[in-house]
């Protein structure tokens, strides 16, 4: 069995959301994953920023693909229709989940190998779709479910647990993301959920789709001295530049919030985004820059983490193919039938 | 201007019972001239169908079109012609030794025909087409596009086609286009005229009218699907290209746009749909399924390879139990096979679609009108059942016009949206199980996201019980997987019924599918002896009446256009019928099922010929 029903410790003083729910009323089954994954850790991240923005639980949609990573939406809002799809084409049944209701809160859940291998073509075209979701990538460089194997976001020399060398050069999602055009792209670390909480909020907010990529280690195969998706080796290099803090329209306004903030964005629910940028200059609007950021920082052998590339101008696939506001799955037949009078008056073209 | 006409062979005088082939180079704009006589005969009253012959490729490859007349209705390919319009030199020999015995041959005289070319049985009509367009038209395009114009023209004057009848339809091809319209017109006259001066006009076989077209259409398959779809409330469409199943999504855009169009509160147009031509066919069904899983009437179409590529998405449908509809417009196969060729050839792998224990539910539809009926209830079939249905159409249905009985739709038509729980029902129930409580035809309650937080629950690929948890149990995993079947059986008998035609004292019964409907029963028809049964099947899961039609016959024939005895072999699974009883006529060469092959192998097998 990979899902447990999950024993209901009494908790004393849970604090409430704007809905008067608890982190509780956000929870699902009982994690099988090992422990100490890191997976479980960002479960628990999105479960959070769900709760403080206030979001009722039933409005989310949990979809995920193939991998340990995409087990996780068993373990969060069980209150939640969820989607565990086919090997990665998560990115595809979500735009179908987005095109047939648009007030649906999506959250997909995919890891490394769902995203950046088998899935990367429905990857990319779902950001370049730009479907509002929230798409996190739990991303450890290694294939845990089948055992070991390097996957495709490994690093050129990161080690293997027997410890061969990985010799092909990894895909950078957040690279990635910004030569497609995505428009929300944040990395964070599944050990720092501080500042991943904050991300996934503002991702949860943002117009359009939003990626983040979340180093998130596998204690069983990639978490030993060499590799360098490690706990340690994550902690010795992120580069924790670019912080953001988010300003909800819902929910709670969360008390990380950094005075004297540089630069404020405002997102596509009213809320808004606080950035702190150490780097003198970071404009995460300006796609040159950041990539630029982006590509010096891997060269280091850093780890840029924080909200990285937002742009919020960029229409999203229900405005870019002008439908309706209403949800199309529950349109009235009446408006989608053009009835017997037009099917006559079409076929007078056909005689 | 040589004009080498020979004297007129004899010819039978066959009025509105003929068959004429055109042979062009593809992208010269042909297939405007050869619309232009098939509708003008078909306006004419006079049943007619069209099969362009096309190769895959845009420009400069062989192109055909053969028109079939017939007042008996007979308008399966024909197998013969009377008339062959050889405007095509790289197939000027091939085409000549098409024409059968006693008819007779269009050339371009602007350049003389070799003596090789000749046949003494035929009779050559030579016209300076290209020299006449040259006098008359100034630019080079100018010159090809009329030349067939041109052609119409002259070919209507020696079929008895009255000129004004062509040239309405010019007028409402061409009102807006006011020069385009002279010229064509004036190229029309050219040919028409050349004609009526120099042979003798019209030819034995010709057309006459036989008052209007009442009650019929010319409409082709893709069309008729994608019209289908809007009827049926479908709200998402994912797609991509591939020949011949493209003018399915681009009709349904163009309707979509015509009639799902409506300005929003700024007064901007709004759309209540959404298509998305996706990156590859995985997400195309990918996009279908996340669609219908949210509650939405989704559908793709696509064709052979696509269809392969399908095939895990349509595994992942069937055992979580997401509607989804597909549309097959079969082509050659395998792999690339012949993209612009007919075959029935995916019928097993639809069938068994995926890996696993899988089984769907096809439809087989005969002609456009049965594509626009198949569609409808291929979307109420989907959410009844909770499962992806299969339309399987064809390219020779897909791309051709045919003539149709006129489409009709009941304005009380409602879908059916199956056991899709309302917020209030899921109120109601003491505890939702998604895979629990199932009816007696097996479906299970369904809830869509977002709507209720008593709908909580995870639909997953993977090894699942009645409550959609997972589980590696085998009593929990086989509940399911039994359930999925009995589910699949009791869904034959919501499929469009088979069309069965038991004839006393039949030797022999004969069971097809699909296009190949009318050339089977020409073919019955001019079978001597006592005439035999007729099933044609048009769904699977099959019916019980389709097991009791081979049982009540020593043997049948099974017609179809695969090498691999497709359907004989799913009837053999599915019926328990012993091998030796259905005998296979199979047509896998790529050009639609004629009758007198059908004919020919079933005089064969019986040991007549």
């Amino acid at each position: 069995m990979t899902s447990i029903a999950k024993p209901q410790i009494p908790l004393l003083t849970l604090e409430r959301n704007q809905l008067g729910l608890t982190i509780r009323d956000y929870s699902g089954s009982m994690s099988t994953l090992c422990a100490g994954c890191g997976h479980d850790s960002v479960t628990a991240a999105i479960q959070e920023a769900l709760w403080g923005l206030a979001i009722p639980p039933h409005e989310v949609a949990k979809l995920s693909g193939i991998g340990c990573s995409s087990k996780t939406p068993q373990y969060f809002d069980s209150a939640a229709v969820g989607f565990n799809s086919v090997h990665g084409r998560m990115a595809a049944v979500a735009s179908g989940a987005a095109a047939a209701n648009r007030e649906l809160v999506l959250v997909g859940v995919s890891g490394d190998g769902d995203s950046l291998s088998i899935g990367l073509g429905n990857l990319a075209h779902a950001i370049r779709r730009n479907v509002r979701m929230l798409y996190v990538i739990a991303n450890n460089g290694v294939y845990g479910l089948t055992k070991g194997q390097f996957s495709a976001s490994a690093d050129i020399g990161s080690r293997s647990r027997k410890g061969e060398p990985n010799l092909l050069p990894p895909v950078d999602p957040m690279l990635l993301g910004l030569s497609l055009g995505a428009t929300f792209l944040a990395r964070g670390f599944s050990g720092d959920k501080a500042q991943l909480v904050p991300l996934l909020k503002a991702g949860l907010s943002h117009g359009g789709f939003a990626l983040v990529d979340v180093i998130s280690p596998c204690v069983q195969f990639n978490d030993h001295e060499g590799s360098t998706k490690s706990f340690r080796y994550v902690r010795e290099h992120e580069l924790q530049d670019i912080d953001a803090d988010i300003i909800p329209v819902r929910g709670q306004i969360h008390s990380e919030q950094t005075p004297g903030a540089a630069t404020e964005v405002e997102l596509h629910d009213g809320s808004r985004v606080l950035f702190r940028a150490v780097p003198e200059g970071y404009d995460p609007r300006d796609r040159v820059r950041v990539g630029t950021y982006l590509v010096e920082s891997a060269r280091q052998g850093e780890i840029a983490t924080g909200l990285l590339y937002l742009d919020e101008t960029t229409p999203d696939m229900h405005q870019v193919s002008a439908t309706t506001e209403e949800r199309l799955w529950d349109l009235p037949f009446e408006r989608l039938c053009p009835g017997s009078a037009e099917l006559a008056k079409f076929q007078a073209s056909l005689r | 201007m040589a004009n080498v006409q020979l004297p007129e062979a004899p010819s039978r005088a066959r009025v509105n019972e003929f068959a004429i082939k055109l042979a062009n180079v593809n992208g010269t704009g042909s297939a405007s001239t050869n619309n232009l006589l098939m509708q003008t005969i078909f306006r004419m009253g006079v049943p007619v169908s069209g099969k362009n012959l096309f190769p895959s490729n845009i420009q400069g490859l062989p192109t055909w079109y053969e028109v079939r007349v017939s007042q008996l209705g007979h308008t399966a390919r024909p197998s013969s012609f009377d008339l062959m319009v050889a405007m095509n030199g790289q197939t000027y020999q091939q085409d000549i030794g098409e024409v059968a015995s006693g008819g007779y041959l269009i050339y371009d005289d602007s350049w003389p025909l070799g003596p090789e070319m000749r046949r003494p049985d035929i009779t050559f009509l030579g016209a300076p087409l290209s020299q006449l367009c040259a006098q008359r038209f100034s630019t080079v395009k100018e010159r090809i596009l009329m030349k067939n114009v041109a052609t119409a023209g002259l070919v209507a004057a020696l079929l008895a086609l009255p000129e004004d009848e062509l040239s309405k339809q010019l007028v409402a091809a061409y009102s807006r286009r006011p020069h385009l319209l002279e010229d064509n017109q004036a190229a029309l006259h050219l040919g028409y005229q050349y004609a009526l001066e120099h042979f003798s006009c019209p030819l034995p076989f010709h057309v006459e009218r036989m008052g209007a077209p009442d009650g019929r259409i010319l409409i082709d398959g893709n069309t008729a699907v994608a019209l289908g779809a809007v009827f049926a409330g479908a709200t998402v469409g994912a797609w991509y290209p591939i020949t011949p199943a493209t003018s399915v999504m681009e009709n349904f855009i163009r309707l979509c746009a015509r009639y799902r169009r409506h300005p929003g509160p700024d007064g901007r147009e709004v759309n209540d749909y959404l298509i998305v031509q996706a990156e590859d066919e995985l997400a195309a069904l990918g996009i279908v399924v996340g669609a219908s899983w949210a509650g939405a009437r989704a559908f793709t179409s696509t064709s052979g390879p696509g269809l392969s590529l399908m095939q895990e998405l349509l595994g992942l449908a069937y055992y979580t139990e997401v509607p989804a509809v597909l549309v097959d417009v079969q082509r050659a196969g395998p792999s690339t096979g012949m993209p612009t060729r007919v075959q029935q050839a995916d019928l097993l792998s639809a069938a068994f679609a995926s890996h696993g224990d899988t089984r769907h539910i096809l439809l087989f539809p005969a002609d456009p009108r049965e594509c626009f009926l198949h569609t409808v209830q291929a979307f109420d079939l989907a959410e009844r059942f909770q499962t992806p249905v299969l339309v399987m159409s064809d390219l020779d249905i897909g791309m051709n016009d045919w003539e149709v009985r006129e489409l009709t739709w009941d304005d009380t038509y409602r879908p059916d949206r199956g056991r899709l729980l309302s917020p209030g029902e899921l109120e109601r129930l003491e505890r939702f199980w998604r895979y629990g409580d199932p009816d007696s035809e097996g479906t299970t309650p369904r809830a869509v996201p977002g709507e209720s937080p008593r709908a909580g629950h995870l639909v997953r690929g993977s090894g699942h019980d009645f409550r959609a948890a997972y589980t590696e149990r085998p009593d929990e995993y086989q509940e399911v997987m039994d359930r999925l079947l009995r589910k699949h059986r009791a869904a034959a008998e919501h499929l469009p019924p088979p069309v069965v035609e038991v004839r006393e004292g039949a030797p022999f019964g004969v069971i097809t599918l699909g296009s190949c409907d009318l050339a089977v029963r020409e073919a019955l028809e001019a079978l001597p002896g006592p005439a035999p049964s007729y099933l044609r099947v048009t769904g699977y899961p099959f019916p019980p009446a389709v097991a009791r039609f081979i049982e009540s016959h020593p043997h049948c024939y099974v017609v179809e256009q695969n090498r691999d005895a497709q359907l004989r072999s799913l009837l053999l699974i599915e019926t328990g019928a012993g091998a030796e009883r259905l005998r296979p006529v199979l047509s896998y060469g790529g050009l639609p099922l004629t009758a007198s092959f059908v004919r020919e192998r079933i005089l064969e097998l019986e040991g007549a010929l």
